[in-house]
This record gives structure tokens, C-alpha cells and sequence, in this order.
């Protein structure tokens, strides 16, 4: 079996095939896949006995779903008030200066795919940013690029910096 | 998305702008005001959908609630003071729809529903008169979907209450259209925003039906039309669908569900059409081919054994039905008569039959429908439609398009007098009339079927089968044979179950009962329409139940009126025969009058 | 009017949860009425924002007939500038868990859920440990309460109790009619009791030491502790637990940089507060004191003299225009309509007055959307706009 579908049919084992059941799945595709492809919703519409144009739509409402190919790693800058007053932009033009990408792109080498996003938590350690599911508060500019860096490292020694 | 609630039998008492009135407890502050004639405007409320109650137009004030309501969503309470006209409600009421007209293509002296849209009769009867805030819809990437051949949907007239995705999903049950993103991204779209033509969307029309603005409307070829008949090399003939009759009124002055028969025959002699003929007289040729199919099956199963026999069979006039099941239901294929639809069966013999009998270059004909359907355009579009050797339906015009064209050609409709349908595809019978409404062609295909079985005519009283008639979602009928013709003694003794549905979320019922060897049906009609035909995609709108029970009682009042109601007695129909077809299932048939059906995608 | 409530710290949230198999023993064998009464005495009110009072919402979900009943804990924590629930289940979340129980057992629930936002993802290693002890403990007291943890996936709407429910449910999160409530209709339809975090760590402190201790704290209408979530132009960055009822000047005068020109109060659906009403301003829920309500959980943005009141609202008009769920008119044309808007009068593209013309629209937004979101926009875009007009114009 393809992948995905033994993915998909795995996470509909673990956690049901009814409608509530939905968003858990979607998540455990985004999780593996970093995002949902057209083949991966039909699976999940056929696996749970959906229409296909429900599981978009349902999918496309979440900012964390994303419907078209991403990075391994997604950065997502906090925009919100605070981080904003914080230098925000300056971390923006650090990331961007280094991976030679602009927010809603992915490198082409398929390593990291940056992004904005609204309030995360952590205004008083602003400005925060995420890189998939790890918090990364206080940042300034030489800070962003240690971690970047350490990322590309892990990346090309092949461990899996996942989580 | 609200179900509706259940209505409590406990009276209560409020109060709707100062007058007291008793209602029962849990009715909706818009139903309440209703009764005591009060009408308070709406945008996504809708009489066949649940509530949604996003729009807001709908708000009132209720006396010691710091917001306003939304009356199609409120239920009332004992002693609600409620103010449908306030100066809170009536700024509200303005400022929302300046609102929806700042995200909306307001250009309307260039849209289809020009005159026929709630949100311009919205800005005209609350004199919008000034629009100062900022127009959103240059800043938005908007498209306008022009692929499909039946429906056009333009998300610059979107105004996003979502009347579009209930129908689909909750009426139809094919959830083509869904809502995707949120905030200011958020629209109505389909899977991954592809084309309605290449999802599952059946082409029904329902959701034109329940649009409140332009945003879904038939793709339309009244000018193609007018070109045709303005060519005087070319012999446009046209035919007419039997619901087409009860509708058309309703958009040139008659009321609901109005008999004008007599007069659109009129009118589209007027308007030019060389021949004026009748999609009755091909509905009466269906039942011959489908119900002989039938006997065919039957026979196989009971006398032959053959495992390969597909029962129980279904319809397959609707062309929604039909796509319906090329994407949902495609191991069920072979369950489908593999008759064509009254209207193609008409169109293949329209470029052969006819041109022969009128001596004809079938190469001049262009062959015009008039369909209260939209999923007929796409029918007449499908690529194997052309057993003719030509395309066999060119055009394909809704009801309401022929109204248009009638409008455009300065027709005085309400006084025209009657006319006849042109030989020699003209002729009809009451059975053909009834194809219009849901259980109409288990009916019709009853009437023959039974009396070519037995000798004798249907034991129903006036050849009225009342089982099979009626609004609710599925219908079942059993119809016993007793004592047939020799010829079809292994009939005797055998129940024939039939069931017939409406609207394809009851198909989908039929469908799955079938699929688990729950049922055990011998023939099954399906529409994809609620009510049928009459209340296709192609029909006057608005539409709801009680239009709906009009023009059925319109149809049947029709079939009762005819001199003759059963398909098989149609002088037309021997005629083709015995010229032309020879028997029902020939070659010729085969060739002409039956056709195949394509597996489709899920998504 | 000058107030001068002191501003007084409390300290109950993060004390000692190490009693909680107690506190729930003891809570459970008391009967559910008492309890109930108990929280209504104590005067508690939500702490997510809409400060509804919680003893009565227990009571009504308790009274309603039906044997399946959920208990939902709303930690879908969005609104900006707010990140103390992330702390409460960082450190003490054993009473969340208490307070989620004690709730089961006084309406009837048997399946409590902890909505988790999706930016807090890893949190979750730790909190199931933590679930499975509790649940451990819960089953050697034969006492019949599981709970399980629900991901949101980035939608900040989901933290309005009907869209969280309908994103339990699978479904996009766009928030439901009301009526019905979700005492009557919450998840899945059944009735549901929803808190907050915050509220159900109030929760075990009252159990644990009754209504008074926490009554006795805070003013009138608004009795007892929150925590505040505090950051921007200020040297003390963090969270405080402090007693309701405080004047925001003296407020500002602990957590200032020395130069704050503005308080921002409840986070973007809350209320800006300039300079100059610092000290007729308290805060606390609305009632006979002179002050604001204290909205969507205590976030407190301090603004000083360099920041641009432009930029501020300018920023949660992106925020609200891109997380609303664009179901009803008012706010998903209202939010487009506010923020081209005010760019529009910032670039001298329309008339001051036009800014007027965006006041009124903010008042229809607050009395006809379908729910708080579009409703709170009018908080601080007229308290900004009012306040900092100058600020707005070309």
C-alpha cells in the first residue's frame, strides 16, 4: 500500500472513522507529511466515508493544515502585537537574508518553509517564533541564525530534529 | 448550522412591535412575525434549508438584550418584546447590507439576475443610495468558473450565506460546493477549488435555484438560439419538457403552478422555431423501450437465471441521477436502463426520423430543448450523444431562459391563445405529462408495463396510483400480476416492489439500501430533483414546498385532462414503430434511443 | 474620580497542587449541591473573558436530564498578549484536572476534554503523563472520570465555546446560534459545562479552602484573584497573580517603564486605556465600580511614548480580519472594511470624518455579530481611535 494510505488508515485505526474523528487525522497526515496533499484528503474522504470538498473545506480553515507542499522545517514568526514591538521584522529579514526565501515560501531545497502567525504565548520573552511544533522565544537576529544553522546541520547529518 | 428545532404545542405570548400576540413556544421570532403579517427581510434563511443565520439581515431588537437578535435563529420566549423596525434594527439592517455590497460585483445592469436578485431588491427597498465604504472586490483574486456547461459561478456576486453548500449537501446530498478558509479568505468553493465540472457536482442546478444573487447561474445560450433561428438556412425545431408547462407561467405573469401549455406552443411559434414539438411524445417512446427493458430483465432473472442480470433497474432520464452515480456509485452502472433520456431520444430522432419524414438535410436541423433542468446541458453535451451522426440536442434552454427569449421578443403572453404541438414527434399522453413530477415515471412505465402483462389496465381507480405519488423522500409500491398473457406467465403470482425517490439525498438512501441487500426492489425511479421535474434547476425561482405542490397539481390535473394516458396507445408512438424503429429494443433502437454510462472520480 | 485600591498580589494558582488527591477525595464526597453552592458563594466568574458566573454555570448544566454530559476545558488560549494558562498547565495542572473532575461529578459528566491550542503542542508529553496519574488515582477511588486531550490546529476562534465544540466535532470552528447554550447543547449536542483554564485552578483553591478565602479577595462584583498576563513597554515582563479590583494607575505605576502612554486591557477584543484615565479606571467585571470589564483573561499590553497607537490597531485589525471565521457579515466585511479603513485615512485617501463613518460601523459589528469576536472589535478600535485620533490622520 501506498504511504500515505497506510498512514491514513493507521490514524483512522487509532482514532475512529466518524466526523469527530477528522481533525485528529488530519493532524497525524500533517504531522508525517508536513502537509495534506489532494491524494492524502481523498484517502481520508474515502477512509472515513466522506465527501472529498469536506475534508478541504474542514482542512483549510485550520492555519496549522497546510494544503500545499512545505519544508521539513516550518518556521512561523509571531506577528502579533508584542512580538511586533519587539523586533519582529528584524527577525524576518535575518531569516529571510539567510535562507534566501520571502514569508510564504519554501527554500528549494525543501529544508525550511517560513511563515507568519499570530499570538503564540510568549509575549513576555518576545519575540518568539516556532520551527514545527518547538517553541523559540527571545530571539534577535544572531540568535535566529544559531538555530537555523543547528537545523541544517541536523539535517544534513540526517538525525530527524523532529517535534 | 442549525437543525430545526422542534416546536413545542405550549402557547406563549410576546410581543411583535407593540401588538400582542399568542404563538407556540420555540417558533422563530421570523415565523412569529409572519403570522401577524409582519415580514421581516432575509438573506441565508431559506423554507427548504436548515437555518443558518449568518447574513444578520434578519435582526431585530428584543426589549433588555444589549444585542440585536437574528430572527430566522431565535426562538421565542414567554413575554419577548420584540422590534422589528427600531432605529437600532433599521441602521443595522442598512449598514450590513452596505456591507454585503462592498464585497459584492454590483455591476448588476450586466448580470444574468438583473431584476431577480434578493440582495438588489435588498439595496432597493432600504434605498442604498450612497456607497461609501471601501469596494473590496478589486482587492480580491476573484474567478469566475465558466466550465461547466450548465452552471456559471461568479464569487465576485458571492455574498458567502452559504444557501449554495446546504442545498448541496443537505438537499442533494452531493456536497460539490463546501466553504474553505476563514477570515477574508473565507469563500464557497469546491474540492481544492477545482472546477464544478470536474468535481462531483451532478449539474442539478439546485444550487442556482437557491442562490440569492448572481453568483450561480446557467450558463445560457439564448443568443446561440437567436442566431439559429435568424439563419433561414437552418430548420430549428424545438421541444418541450412536460414540467416546463407548469413553470413557465410563473415568470410572464401567472401564478403558481399555472397551465400554459397551449400558450408556450404559441409563443414558440412566435418566436420563430420551424417546428414546435413535444419531449412528451419521447417520454411516451421511453416507456416502451424501458418498460420492455424491464420485461427483458425480469424475464432473465426469473426464466433464465442469469447471474448477470442487474435488479433492480433504475431510471435514467435524469441526467444529475445519472453523473450522481458515475461518481458515487459506479459498480451500480449496470443497475441504469440503458435508455437515453426522453429529450435525447428526441434529439437522435429528430436529425434521422424526422429529416427523413420532412425530407430534410439533417446537416440544417439544429435541435433546440426547452428543460426545467440544467443537467440537460450537460446531457446534450455528453461526447457520445450523437447517434444521429450529428450532435442530437444542440441547445439546451431552461425554463427561465425561454421566458427571456419570450420577454426579448415583445410576446404579450398572457394573451396569446392556444396552440398544437407539430407532427410528427408531437403527440402525447397523460402518462408522458407526469415524467414531470416525482413518481411520474414509475407511474407511466406502470400503466404500459401491467397491461401489456395482464390485458387489463392497472386496478387503480382512473389509472391514478396514488402510492407512488406524493412529496415524501422515498416512496415504496408493490404491484401484484395475476393471471398475465401466456406469453409472460412466469410473471404470475410476482410482486413487483418499486420504489421511487426524490432529491439525491434520498437516492443515496435508495442507493445504500440496495448496496447492503437490504431491499429487494425490482424497479426503482430516481430524480435528482426535490419534487422532480418541476422543481429542477431550470424552473422559475424561488422555489420552496408550496410552489413545488402547485405545479404537481398542475401535472396531474394535465394527465387527467388528456384524451389518452397510457404510453403504448400514442398514434405517434405505433406510427414510429411501425415506420421507422420496428419494435422497442431493435437495432435501430439500440442505436438510437439507448446509450452507456462512464465510471467518474469520488472527489 | 480617583481610585485607589491598592494593587494587592495573591498567591494561590501556582502554591502546592501536591494536595490534589485530597481536594478531590474530600470534593466528591460531598454532594453535588453543596459544591454548587459553594462556587456561587464564592462569587467566582469566568476567567477566559466573558466572566460568566461559574457556580451558576454548573448549576445549570447539573439540571439538565440527560445521562450524557461532558466537561470541557478551554485551553485554546489566542488572545494576544495572553499566555497564563499556558502556565497553569506548565506547573499546577493537577488542579485543572481536579477542577475538571469535581465538575463531572456535580453535573453528571463522566468524559471531561482539555482543547489544546496547537501552538502549545509540546506540552503534551507531559500533560499525558500527567492525565494517566490522574486517571490512575481516579479509578483506585472508583470514581468514573477520563480525560483526553483535544489538539487544536491553529484558529483562534476556537477558543468561542460553540466553535470549539464544533471543532471537536470535526468540522470548521465557525461558532454556533445562541440559544441553545451550551448547558443544553454543547458538544456533540450534549450538555457541556466549558471553562477556562484559569477558572478551574479557582476552582480547587475554593474547594480546597472555601468561598471565603477567595470572596474576601477583590471588590464588589468582582471578588477574588487572576492572573495577569503582562508584557510590552515594561521592565517586569510575566505573570501576576493579583487581586480584582486594583486602579490601573497604580497598576502602571508597578508594572510601567516609567513613560506609558497606554494600557491595553484584555488583549485585542479588550479596551486601550490612555494616560489620562489611568486613575478612574479599575479593573474588575462591570458593576458600580467606574472602570471597565475586564475581557478575554487578563492580557495586559503596556505601550510607552515611542510606540505608534496606528501601528497597534492597525496590527490587531490584521489579527481579527485574518482569524475571524468569515461566517457572518458584520465581521467578516466589518474587519475587511475597519482595516482598509484606517490605512486609507492614514495615507490621506479619505476624509478624517470617514473615521466617524468607521465608529458607527464598529457599534453595528458590536450589536449584530453572530459572536464575541466580531462583536469586541468595537473595543479597541473605538477606545484607539477616540483616544488617539491625532494618531490616525495623515
Amino acid at each position: 500500500m501506498n504511504p500515505v494510505s497506510e498512514l491514513i488508515k493507521n490514524l483512522a485505526d487509532q482514532n475512529g472513522r466518524n466526523r469527530h474523528s477528522l481533525l485528529p487525522i488530519l493532524q497525524g497526515v500533517v504531522e508525517q507529511e508536513k502537509y495534506l496533499s489532494e491524494y492524502s484528503m481523498i484517502e481520508i474522504a474515502r477512509e472515513l466515508d466522506l465527501p472529498a470538498s469536506e475534508v478541504f473545506g474542514t482542512a483549510t480553515f485550520y492555519s496549522f493544515l497546510e494544503y500545499k507542499k512545505m519544508g521539513k522545517y516550518i518556521i512561523r514568526v509571531c506577528k502579533t502585537i508584542t512580538c511586533s514591538m519587539k523586533g519582529k521584522n528584524q527577525i524576518l529579514l535575518a531569516i529571510e537574508d539567510m535562507l534566501k526565501i520571502d514569508v510564504g515560501e519554501t527554500t528549494p531545497d525543501g529544508v525550511f518553509s517560513l511563515l507568519q502567525t499570530n499570538c503564540l504565548g510568549f509575549c513576555h520573552k518576545a519575540p518568539a517564533m516556532l520551527v514545527n511544533n518547538e517553541v523559540y522565544t527571545d530571539m534577535t537576529p544572531e540568535k535566529v541564525r544559531d538555530i537555523l544553522s543547528s537545523y541544517l546541520k541536523k539535517q544534513k547529518e540526517g538525525g530527524s530534529h523532529d517535534n | 448550522m442549525m437543525k430545526k428545532r422542534p416546536v413545542m404545542t405550549k402557547k406563549i405570548k410576546i410581543s411583535i412591535n407593540g401588538m400582542t400576540v399568542e404563538v407556540k413556544e420555540g417558533i422563530t421570532i421570523l415565523d412569529a412575525a409572519r403570522s401577524v403579517g409582519v415580514i421581516i427581510p432575509t438573506l441565508c434563511y431559506h423554507k427548504d434549508l436548515c437555518i443558518a443565520g449568518n447574513c444578520r439581515v434578519c435582526v431585530v431588537e428584543v426589549a433588555g438584550q444589549k444585542r440585536l437578535a437574528a430572527a430566522c435563529a431565535t426562538p421565542c420566549e414567554e413575554e419577548m418584546e420584540i422590534f422589528t423596525n427600531s432605529l437600532n434594527v433599521l441602521h443595522s439592517r442598512k449598514e450590513i447590507i452596505e456591507l454585503l455590497l462592498s464585497e459584492h460585483n454590483a455591476d448588476c445592469t450586466s448580470c444574468f439576475k438583473n431584476g431577480n436578485c434578493e440582495l438588489q431588491k435588498l439595496a432597493s427597498d432600504y434605498k442604498i443610495l450612497k456607497q461609501d465604504f471601501i469596494r473590496l472586490v478589486p482587492f480580491k483574486k476573484y474567478s469566475i468558473d465558466k466550465y461547466s456547461p450548465s452552471i456559471i459561478k461568479d464569487d465576485s456576486k458571492c455574498i458567502r450565506c452559504q444557501r449554495c453548500v446546504r442545498t448541496c449537501s443537505e438537499l442533494q446530498g452531493i456536497n460539490a460546493l463546501t466553504v474553505a478558509y476563514k477570515g477574508d479568505q473565507m469563500k464557497i468553493t469546491t474540492f481544492f477549488e477545482k472546477p464544478i465540472n470536474d468535481v462531483v457536482c451532478s449539474t442539478c442546478g439546485q444550487c442556482i435555484n437557491h442562490c440569492p444573487t448572481g453568483a450561480l447561474v446557467e450558463r445560457n445560450y439564448i443568443e446561440k438560439v437567436w442566431d439559429a433561428i435568424s439563419d433561414s438556412t437552418k430548420h430549428v425545431i424545438v421541444q418541450t419538457a412536460p414540467a416546463v408547462r407548469v413553470g413557465l407561467g410563473e415568470e410572464l405573469g401567472f401564478g403558481h403552478g399555472e397551465r400554459v401549455t397551449g400558450k408556450m406552443v404559441t409563443a414558440l411559434k412566435r418566436l420563430g422555431f420551424d417546428a414546435v414539438m413535444d419531449t412528451d411524445f419521447t417520454a411516451d417512446l421511453t416507456i416502451m423501450e424501458e418498460g420492455t427493458e424491464l420485461l427483458t430483465r425480469l424475464k432473465r432473472a426469473l426464466v433464465d437465471h442469469d447471474p448477470e442480470v442487474k435488479l433492480p433497474m433504475a431510471t435514467s432520464c435524469s441526467p444529475g441521477w445519472i453523473k450522481y452515480m458515475e461518481h458515487i456509485f459506479p459498480e451500480f452502472l449496470e443497475h441504469l436502463s440503458t435508455c437515453k433520456s426522453p429529450q435525447q431520444m428526441f434529439g437522435a430522432l429528430a436529425k434521422t426520423y424526422y429529416a427523413k419524414a420532412r425530407n430534410l438535410n439533417p446537416e440544417k436541423i439544429v435541435s433546440v430543448s426547452i428543460m426545467p433542468c440544467t443537467a440537460k446541458k450537460f446531457e446534450a453535451s455528453r461526447p457520445e450523444m450523437h447517434a444521429s451522426g450529428y450532435r442530437d440536442v444542440d441547445y439546451v434552454l431552461t425554463t427561465r431562459e425561454l421566458a427571456i427569449m419570450i420577454k426579448q421578443a415583445g410576446i404579450d403572453f398572457m394573451k396569446l391563445e392556444d396552440s398544437h404541438f407539430d407532427r410528427i414527434m408531437g403527440e402525447s399522453t397523460g402518462a408522458a405529462v407526469i415524467f414531470g413530477a416525482t413518481g411520474g415515471v414509475m407511474e407511466a412505465a406502470l400503466r404500459t408495463v401491467y397491461e401489456l402483462v395482464t390485458g387489463r389496465e392497472v386496478p387503480f381507480k382512473n389509472l391514478n396510483i396514488t402510492p407512488v405519488r406524493g412529496i415524501e423522500g422515498v416512496r415504496e409500491a408493490t404491484v401484484r400480476i395475476e393471471n398475465p398473457l401466456t406469453e409472460w406467465a412466469f410473471l404470475d403470482g410476482v410482486e413487483l416492489k418499486c420504489a421511487v425517490a426524490h432529491g439525491l439525498v434520498n437516492a443515496k438512501k435508495v442507493m445504500d439500501s440496495i448496496k447492503s441487500g437490504e431491499s429487494d426492489y425490482h424497479f426503482v425511479e430516481i430524480m435528482a430533483c426535490p419534487g422532480g421535474c418541476l422543481g429542477g434547476g431550470g424552473q422559475p425561482i424561488p422555489t420552496n414546498p408550496e410552489i413545488r405542490r402547485k405545479r404537481s397539481e398542475a401535472i396531474y390535473a394535465e394527465d387527467a385532462g388528456m384524451p389518452i394516458r397510457k404510453s403504448h396507445q400514442n398514434p405517434e408512438i405505433i406510427k414510429i414503430y411501425n415506420d421507422f424503429l420496428d419494435h422497442p429494443l431493435s437495432e435501430k433502437s439500440h442505436h438510437l434511443l439507448h446509450t452507456h454510462y462512464t465510471e467518474r472520480e469520488r472527489f | 474620580m480617583t481610585i485607589s485600591y491598592q494593587l494587592k498580589r495573591a498567591d494561590f494558582i501556582f502554591k502546592n497542587q501536591n494536595d490534589w488527591e485530597e481536594v478531590l477525595s474530600k470534593s466528591i464526597s460531598r454532594t453535588p449541591q453543596e459544591l454548587i453552592n459553594e462556587l456561587i458563594s464564592s462569587e467566582l466568574k469566568g476567567r477566559g473573558g466573558a466572566g460568566f458566573p461559574t457556580g451558576l454555570k454548573w448549576k445549570l448544566t447539573a439540571e439538565i436530564s440527560d445521562s450524557t454530559k461532558y466537561v470541557i476545558c478551554n485551553a485554546d488560549e489566542g488572545e494576544p498578549g495572553t499566555f497564563k494558562d499556558r502556565e497553569i498547565l506548565s506547573m499546577v495542572p493537577f488542579k485543572v484536572l481536579t477542577g475538571m473532575a469535581v465538575c463531572g461529578y456535580v453535573i453528571g459528566a463522566k468524559e471531561g476534554y482539555i482543547y489544546l491550542r496547537g501552538e502549545y503542542f509540546f506540552l503534551l508529553p507531559e500533560l499525558n503523563k500527567i492525565i494517566r496519574e490522574f486517571e490512575y488515582y481516579c479509578k483506585e477511588i472508583k470514581f468514573d472520570f477520563t480525560i483526553r486531550i483535544f489538539m487544536g490546529s491553529g484558529a483562534y476562534i476556537c477558543g468561542e465555546e460553540t466553535a470549539l465544540f464544533e471543532s471537536m466535532e470535526g468540522k470548521r470552528g465557525e461558532p454556533r446560534n445562541k440559544p441553545p447554550y451550551p448547558s443544553n447543547y454543547g458538544y456533540m449536542g450534549k450538555p457541556t459545562v466549558i471553562n477556562n483554564v484559569e477558572t478551574l485552578a479557582h476552582t480547587y483553591t475554593i474547594f480546597k479552602y472555601g468561598a471565603k478565602r477567595f470572596y474576601d479577595l477583590g471588590v464588589q462584583y468582582s471578588r477574588g484573584s487572576k492572573l495577569f498576563s503582562v508584557s510590552g513597554d515594561t521592565p517586569k515582563p510575566g505573570i501576576y497573580e493579583l487581586e480584582l479590583g486594583m486602579s490601573l494607575a497604580d497598576f502602571v505605576e508597578e508594572f510601567g517603564d516609567g513613560d506609558t502612554k497606554a494600557v491595553q486591557v484584555g488583549g485585542a477584543s479588550g479596551f486601550l486605556v490612555p494616560r489620562k484615565r489611568f486613575n478612574e479606571t479599575a479593573i474588575g467585571f462591570q458593576g458600580k465600580l467606574v472602570g471597565i470589564s475586564l475581557p478575554t483573561g487578563g492580557s495586559m499590553m503596556l505601550f510607552n511614548s515611542s510606540r505608534s497607537m496606528f501601528n497597534v490597531l492597525d496590527n490587531y485589525l490584521e489579527f481579527f480580519r485574518e482569524e475571524s471565521c468569515g461566517q457572518c457579515t458584520p465581521c467578516r466585511v466589518g474587519c475587511q472594511q475597519l482595516l482598509k479603513g484606517i490605512k486609507a485615512v492614514k495615507r490621506g485617501e479619505k476624509n478624517t470624518k470617514y473615521l466617524d463613518k468607521l465608529l458607527r460601523l464598529t457599534e453595528t459589528m458590536k450589536l449584530t455579530a453572530k459572536c464575541g469576536l466580531g462583536q469586541s472589535v468595537a473595543n479597541s478600535f473605538s477606545s484607539i481611535v477616540e483616544n488617539f485620533r491625532e494618531e490616525m490622520i495623515y
